[in-house]
């Protein structure tokens, strides 16, 4: 962005990575899969590298107000001082936090998580996915709290399932009824309470009964406790836990 | 005025005057709660107040107990025209009022009734089954134990009360019309009191039919009575809370935690954005979050006001399907239990609630120096409210729109912001965002991939 900014240059869209995208090694691949298919799709995108910060959400939702606003306000300034108006971003946390979380303190943006921005530019025709690869394949969605039940957007993602041919099967509990992978409000960052099993176990066994070797997620933890789940029940040879940026890189075979 | 006329009157009398005190307990203890202002949104309001609220939208998320419910609903509703007409007979002494004047839709009016009182019989008696004999699980859970199953069964036999008073009424008057018309004007054909009552009635005598009517009248009125006394104390109260609650349910984004203007302002003047926030050095430090009633918004203490522990939010919370202690039902009861005790409390007057300082001052009892050492920490474990995603399956889940999830954040916030407490393993969590604007302590750059996507030549 730095480099953009220094040019007088103001790119279509700012990718915000988020710390998973950034640092964890399984995410890291999510945000190269993007970043794929930016470049393909001829997206001219900013990242911000190190001025970025984490958003907060972690912080906010553990109760600790202070670090949240500390974080966001200084992403508010650095995004105010780039002019910065769209931002896409693979992580539903990310999403929600600056999409409903920074205008109340001062930081207005459009902001889109990369689910609705790939199947734009899929409707757009910037993107095209060749069939083929998954034609057949059962692939199941899990839908993520924040991008599912928080803020509604549970069509973008399944459209994007159809482009790829693959047979979208549902589990029982799934749109707005979707079942957490357990990672949310920063429980990703703590040990669980007591108690009979894990939720990522517990949505394990469900997403086990569709059938399906491949699971579409949205979302860095989610795809975290789902791959978990899956080791836990030795079956990460069978089912692929994926991005859907991921699926569509593979797809394309970028 | 007859003696009938008198003691109907005294019973009505009594019975509203008892029951406004008590609904003006409840509304106190809502306003326990500190201010929070929720308007504006008027379309979206009745649009939820229409679908929601009459129209049980989010209760069709389940078709069975739905019909059910609804059968008792409408029935309710309808059956407030005979209400009507049990008072205005009651009090001027006369018999069934609407009969002559309405004709052909007096015989429609009370035949509806019937049949859906016939329906909310059905559904009342399948409440019973499924409550006790099949044990549906989340109406079964730890919290139900003891006084709340209990309420529950004792509103299910009030509605049999209920619906066996209009067919002992009906039914009797069906024959007493043939009998003596002069006194008991036609009701027309009814579809279920004109075939029940000759057939169970039709032999008596013309005292017994009246001494039948009168009893089904009068368990009917005395039921209502007993209703009215007992909502304020029973989590049925949802039935006239639900309409309020759903009309000040958050519009917003539910993605929006509640902002903290105080800590946002010196976050900002510590980094210079705006002047120096003058600060008092004899202010008590401040306390944020939610310790207490006293602590939350009149509209979380509302909403467990407007809770009839159906336990839907519980049956979707991913931490109670798991098996931890964290039922989002329980929090709001536990709320609504302890709004209670600290409004009982203060109706004793009594000083050993009152705060050091207050009783050092000589005040009396009121709300600012009401203490009595406890707090809804004593009610909600930290084990239930650290269990929580925020995943916001009870918030979607709750019918009348209740909002679990906002109270167990605000407690949270106490534990962290006021207390510094909180589990220890989310400390190095908030020191990685404070010192390294990441949640984790990395060493690499945050664009470590696209370099790496450079070297892999993209």
């Amino acid at each position: 962005m730095a480099d953009y900014s220094a040019e007088g240059k103001t790119p279509e869209v700012l990718f915000w990575v988020g710390c998973a995208g950034s640092f964890d090694a399984r995410a890291q691949k999510v945000t190269k899969a993007f970043a794929k298919i930016l470049t393909a799709s001829g997206v001219d995108f900013a990242i911000l590298g190190n001025e970025e910060s984490c958003t907060g959400d972690p912080a906010r939702r553990a109760g600790n107000e202070f670090v949240f606003q500390m974080t966001a306000l200084q992403n508010i300034e650095m995004l105010n001082m780039y002019k910065v108006k769209d931002i896409v971003t693979a992580c539903p946390h990310c999403f929600n936090t600056l999409k409903n979380e920074y205008p109340a303190l001062g930081g207005e943006y459009n902001v889109i998580h990369h689910t609705q921005y790939m199947n734009d530019l899929l409707k757009e025709g910037r993107l095209t996915i060749e069939g083929g690869e998954f034609k057949g394949k059962k692939i199941t969605y899990h839908d993520s709290c924040y991008l599912g039940r928080v803020n509604g957007i549970y069509e973008a993602p399944r459209e994007l399932i159809a482009a790829l041919d693959g047979e979208l099967v549902e589990m029982k509990r799934c749109k707005t009824n979707g079942l957490c992978c357990g990672a949310g409000g920063a429980q990703m960052f703590k040990e669980n309470e007591p108690g009979d099993k894990r939720i990522n176990i517990e949505r394990t066994e469900e997403i086990l009964k569709t059938g399906a070797s491949i699971v579409a997620a949205n979302c860095p933890f989610c795809i975290t406790m789902l791959s978990d789940g899956m080791k836990a029940k030795e079956k990460q040879d069978d089912v692929m836990v994926h991005d859907l940026s991921e699926l569509i890189v593979q797809a394309k075979g970028l | 005025m007859s003696i009938g006329q008198i003691i109907f009157t005294l019973v009505v009398v009594v019975a509203f005057s008892i029951a406004a005190k008590n609904y003006k307990k409840v509304y106190r203890n809502i306003n326990l709660g500190k201010d929070e202002d929720i308007s504006g949104d008027e379309g979206q309001r009745w649009k939820n107040l229409f679908l929601i609220a009459f129209g049980q939208k989010k209760m069709f998320k389940r078709w069975i107990p739905a019909v059910l419910h609804l059968s008792i609903y409408v029935a309710f509703l309808f059956t407030q025209i005979e209400l009507i007409e049990i008072f205005i007979d009651g009090f001027f002494g006369v018999h069934r009022f609407f009969a002559p004047y309405l004709g052909g839709l007096y015989t429609l009016i009370i035949g509806s009734i019937e049949v859906l009182s016939f329906l909310a019989l059905i559904a009342t008696f399948i409440f019973l089954v499924r409550r006790n004999l099949l044990k549906i699980p989340r109406l079964v859970k730890p919290e139900m134990g003891g006084w709340p199953t209990i309420d529950a069964n004792l509103i299910l036999f009030g509605e049999i009360a209920l619906v066996t008073g209009i067919f002992m009424m009906n039914g009797a008057d069906v024959v007493l019309q043939q009998l003596d018309p002069a006194h008991y004007p036609s009701s027309g054909f009814l579809p279920i009191s004109s075939i029940n009552g000759p057939l169970l009635f039709g032999d008596l005598g013309l005292n017994t039919l009246q001494l039948i009517e009168r009893t089904g009248w009068w368990l009917h009125l005395f039921t209502v009575l007993l209703f009215i006394n007992y909502l304020p104390v029973s989590k049925h109260l949802h039935i006239f809370l639900a309409f309020p609650n759903i009309w000040y349910s958050k519009i917003n984004s539910r993605g929006e935690m509640e902002n903290m203007p105080d800590i946002m302002n010196e976050v900002k003047s510590m980094m210079g954005l705006i002047p120096e926030q003058e600060m008092d050095p004899n202010a008590d430090f401040p306390e944020f979050g939610a310790k207490d009633i006293f602590d939350l918004s009149w509209k979380n203490i509302m909403d467990a006001y407007s809770c009839t522990e159906c336990g839907r939010c519980t049956d979707v919370c991913p931490a109670n399907i798991t098996g931890k202690k964290l039922s989002p039902r329980k929090v709001m009861m536990d709320i609504r239990d302890r709004a209670t005790e600290i409004g009982n409390n203060l109706d004793t007057g009594a000083r050993k609630f009152i705060s050091e300082e207050g009783r050092a001052a000589n005040e009396p009892l009121t709300v600012d120096n009401y203490y009595d050492g406890k707090s809804l920490f004593d009610y909600i474990t930290r084990e239930e409210i650290h269990a929580c995603t925020t995943c916001n399956a009870c918030v979607e889940a709750c019918p009348v729109t209740i909002n679990p999830l906002e109270p167990i954040l605000k407690m949270r916030r106490y534990e962290v912001l006021t207390e510094s407490a909180g589990p220890s393993d989310w400390l190095p969590m908030f020191t990685s965002i404070e010192n390294g604007g990441a949640v984790w302590q990395v060493p690499d750059d945050r664009d470590q991939w696209a370099k790496e996507m450079n070297e892999e030549g993209n």
